[in-house]
């Protein structure tokens, strides 16, 4: 049983967790993951570990809740325990000095790509961050992104906060004006649709993405192949190829096909479990 | 003197049949299809064996059962007396009686079997374990404390069984497992309707009466590599039984459409996830109308047997080649045929059909007929030209069979491994190229049997106590 230290609500429906798991923090690298189960009926769920405190033990998690799984989650709180969490899975994020890396992270996505920010920076580069959500209620740690990059930019889709536009606008507008030759990498984590937008925006430019994909899983160890996709053609495994991918190879059309293969099911199980609990506590 | 069946007495020519559920009722539940001998049974069945001098039914035993000797027990009526002799031998008998395939080992060699049908050995073993289990089970003695501290990765047949007896001898064992439940294919795989997982737990649980600990949701070369177990985790030995749980496919168009598993995903869905119990359990399946599960060994079976119970319509075997070439259990095959599983049989895909969503909506086969005997004296199947066609199906089942995970081996400095990724151990002591790391069952042998994974990990905890002794020394 691995317990709940501390949450904090961002908003109504992303939360943080920093859970007690020793064997995890001892290890983990920017980049992995971690799966967890929350009770003995529960579903296995994929989470990037956000951040983590080696002499602490703890693990921070930050979801978004999407469905059965991350509600059921989302009402949890500090003092409870979470019935399985298993990690770190899957390849840390490569990091090397570059020079200028462009980190963009978009809605939840600004968690996991906040390790990565801050090991890049820590190896030398100078790093370009670009945060985005929906709407100002919805962003989260933008003080942390900033002290993790060497300048910030946020953006808000409605223009609630900072400015007006999607997270593509700004890396627009950065690439222009530091000029594409002087980018050699870009770093894009979020929703796939807006991974799906960077990696387009990137490869016009030449710039070289990695994107960290989000697969349906059910093991995490390259037992079950739930989390196949095309990349440059070849079948990988998200679990244990990834999760970091070259965005411009990645079929992004197979992906969200096999990521929305049991969508029915998923609504089903909501569902259920509002009708069983009468529609939340 | 030679062992056939002699006149002296009158010998039942056929084994008590097995009570089974209904296959048309089973087929649509979960529950366990063979439910098992009786007492009167078990020793009316008990009574059939001959006491053969020479044992031969022991040496289609991998592990030697002192086959006989139970068996004249059960005879006698003395059960616990059975199970103590089995148990020498075997410490998982509950699962072996259930799912070795009999027919190809002790049952293979009975005398009995040359005129009729041999003793149902494997029936018998099961009796006696499933006697045992419900009249609450005697522990055995565990040596005293020797101090030292092995390492077991993988909480399969293999894995279990080299921790019961490096227990046994005194030593400290933890087991470490990847999953969130300890029992490796025999929790994930192998179905509940075939080996109920009530089962797998009560014998997991003995083993922790034993003082083995098991540490589930630990994946090692992740939380920690072999090498930092054996520098940092103070243990003095490992052993490797990380199973061959890598699923392979056709590697032909269309195998990553909606609609496409590997069978370990179906499985592993269905068992470890009860998925058969959704929405009362969280994770979800998806099964069509019709279903086509590719392969004809024992995980193609559990796929196709699993598919009806999930309410496919029309469940299908896709094999290359004959019935007479299926890898699977006898038994099994017999069941699936009793269900209902229809058999493609001499055919094989060759490309998987979309619908305009990318969901399976076909599978285009070609053909097949038996050709020359190859190297293996099997005749092997000979594509026929022109012969293709589509078959209707909506779900495809992958189960072509199964690799190691790399993981281990990736992250082991030193360990030697097969071109097939398989770890290289020495088959008579379970030693790898790596001092005090041994290795045995799937990961070595490649997908094998449960009775196989077990004997391997009694010859590993046999080395592993040696090479301890001799460090002490
Ligand atoms: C490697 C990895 C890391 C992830 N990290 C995070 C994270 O840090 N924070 C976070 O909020 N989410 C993360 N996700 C997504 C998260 O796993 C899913 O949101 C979660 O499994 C949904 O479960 P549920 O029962 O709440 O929703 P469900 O009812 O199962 O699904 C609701 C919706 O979410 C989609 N979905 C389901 N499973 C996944 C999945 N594995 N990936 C993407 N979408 C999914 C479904 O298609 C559906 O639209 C990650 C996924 C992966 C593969
Ligand atoms: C569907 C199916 C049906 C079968 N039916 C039969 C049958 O009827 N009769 C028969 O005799 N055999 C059958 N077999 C084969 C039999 O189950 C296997 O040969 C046997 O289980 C192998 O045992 P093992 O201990 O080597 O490995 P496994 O049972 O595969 O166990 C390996 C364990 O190691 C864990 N692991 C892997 N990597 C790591 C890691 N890095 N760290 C920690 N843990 C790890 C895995 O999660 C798993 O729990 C079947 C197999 C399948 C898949
Ligand atoms: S362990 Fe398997 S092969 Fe050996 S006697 Fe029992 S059923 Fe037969
Ligand atoms: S089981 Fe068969 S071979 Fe073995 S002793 Fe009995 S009759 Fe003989
Ligand atoms: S989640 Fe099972 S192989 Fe990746």
């Amino acid at each position: 049983m691995f317990k709940i230290l501390e949450k904090e609500v961002f908003s109504p429906i992303i939360k943080l967790m920093v859970v007690e798991a020793p064997k995890v923090a001892k290890s983990c690298q920017a980049g992995q993951f971690i799966i967890l189960r929350i009770h003995e009926e529960g579903e296995r769920i994929p989470l990037t570990i956000a951040d983590f405190d080696r002499e602490r033990g703890t693990i921070t998690i930050v979801f978004q809740e999407v469905g059965k799984t991350t509600v059921q989650l989302g009402r949890m709180e500090a003092g409870d325990y979470i019935k399985d969490f298993v990690g770190p899975l899957g390849e840390a994020t490569h990091i090397e000095k570059l020079g200028n890396v462009l980190v963009v992270g978009g809605g939840v996505g600004v968690a996991p790509v906040h390790p990565i920010a801050r090991a890049l920076k820590e190896a030398g580069n100078h790093v370009i961050g670009i945060i985005g959500s929906r709407t100002k209620d919805l962003l989260f740690w933008e003080d942390k992104m900033r002290a993790a990059c060497s300048e910030l930019l946020v953006t808000t889709d409605d223009g609630s906060y900072v400015r007006k536009g999607f997270v593509t606008d700004v890396m627009k507008e950065v690439i222009e004006a530091k000029g594409k030759e002087n980018i050699p990498l870009c770093i894009a984590i979020g929703p796939q649709p807006m991974m799906r937008a960077c990696s387009n925006l990137t490869k016009e430019y030449g710039i070289k993405t990695i994107v960290s994909l989000n697969a349906l899983m059910v093991d995490g160890t390259g037992m079950c192949g739930c989390c196949r996709v095309s990349v440059g053609g070849e079948t990988k495994f998200v679990c244990v190829d990834g999760p970091d991918f070259d965005a411009h190879q990645v079929d992004w059309l197979e992906l969200g096909r096999r990521g929305a293969y049991f969508r029915a099911e998923e609504n089903k199980a909501t569902e259920h479990h509002t009708c069983k609990c009468g529609g939340g506590k | 003197m030679t062992d056939t069946p002699k006149a002296k007495k009158e010998i039942k020519p056929t084994k008590n049949p097995m009570p089974a559920q209904d296959p048309l009722v089973r087929a649509r539940n979960f529950s366990e299809v063979a439910t098992g001998y009786t007492k009167e049974m078990a020793v009316d069945e008990a009574k059939r064996c001959m006491q053969c001098k020479k044992e031969p039914c022991r040496q289609g035993c991998p592990v030697e059962v002192y086959i006989p000797q139970f068996i004249k027990l059960v005879a006698e009526g003395n059960f616990p007396g059975a199970v103590a002799k089995l148990k020498e031998k075997n410490a998982l008998p509950a699962v072996c009686g259930r799912v070795c395939p009999q027919e190809a080992q002790c049952e293979k060699y009975c005398t009995l079997g040359k005129k009729y049908e041999p003793v149902g050995i494997g029936r018998i073993e099961r009796f006696c374990a499933d006697w045992e289990l419900n009249s609450g089970v005697t522990i055995p003695e565990v040596a005293p404390s020797t101090g030292f501290k092995v390492a077991v990765v993988g909480s399969g047949p293999a894995g279990l069984t080299c921790a019961a007896d490096l227990a046994k001898l005194g030593h400290k064992v933890t087991v470490f497992e990847a999953l969130h439940v300890a029992g490796g294919v025999l929790m994930y795989g192998i179905p509940e309707f075939r080996l109920p997982k009530a089962v797998v737990q009560a014998e997991v649980e003995n083993l922790k009466k034993l003082g083995v600990e098991i540490e589930v949701n630990s994946v090692v070369g992740k939380f920690s590599t072999v090498d930092e177990l054996m520098e940092e985790g103070g243990f003095d030995a490992v052993f490797i039984g990380t199973g061959a749980g890598l699923p392979y496919f056709m590697k032909i168009p269309g195998e990553n459409l909606c609609g496409v598993y590997s069978a370990n995903e179906f499985l592993t869905r269905t068992n470890l996830m009860k998925a058969y119990k959704f929405p009362d359990w969280d994770t979800p399946i998806k099964i069509g109308k019709k279903v086509a599960v590719l392969g004809g060994g024992n995980v193609a079976m559990d796929g196709a047997r699993t598919a009806l119970r999930l309410g496919a319509d029309e469940s299908w075997i896709v094999y290359r080649r004959s019935e007479n070439e299926l890898p699977a259990r006898h038994e099994e095959v017999e069941h699936a045929h009793e269900e209902g599983v229809k058999f493609a049989l001499l055919t094989s895909p060759v490309e998987i059909v979309a619908d305009e969503n990318g969901w399976v909506k076909g599978m285009k086969c070609i053909k097949y007929e038996l050709g020359e005997p190859d190297a293996s004296g099997r005749r092997s199947p000979v594509a026929i030209p022109g012969s293709e066609y589509v078959m209707d199906v909506d779900t495809v089942v992958v189960a072509i069979g199964q690799g190691p995970n790399p993981l281990v081996p990736r992250t082991t400095k030193g360990l030697e491994c097969n071109k097939k990724g398989n770890i290289v151990a020495d088959p008579a002591t379970g030693a790898t190229s790596k001092p005090g790391v041994y290795a045995g069952g799937d990961v070595v042998t490649g997908a094998a049997t449960v009775i196989l994974a077990m004997g391997a990990g009694k010859v590993g905890a046999r080395s592993i106590n040696e090479y301890l002794n001799s460090k002490k020394a």
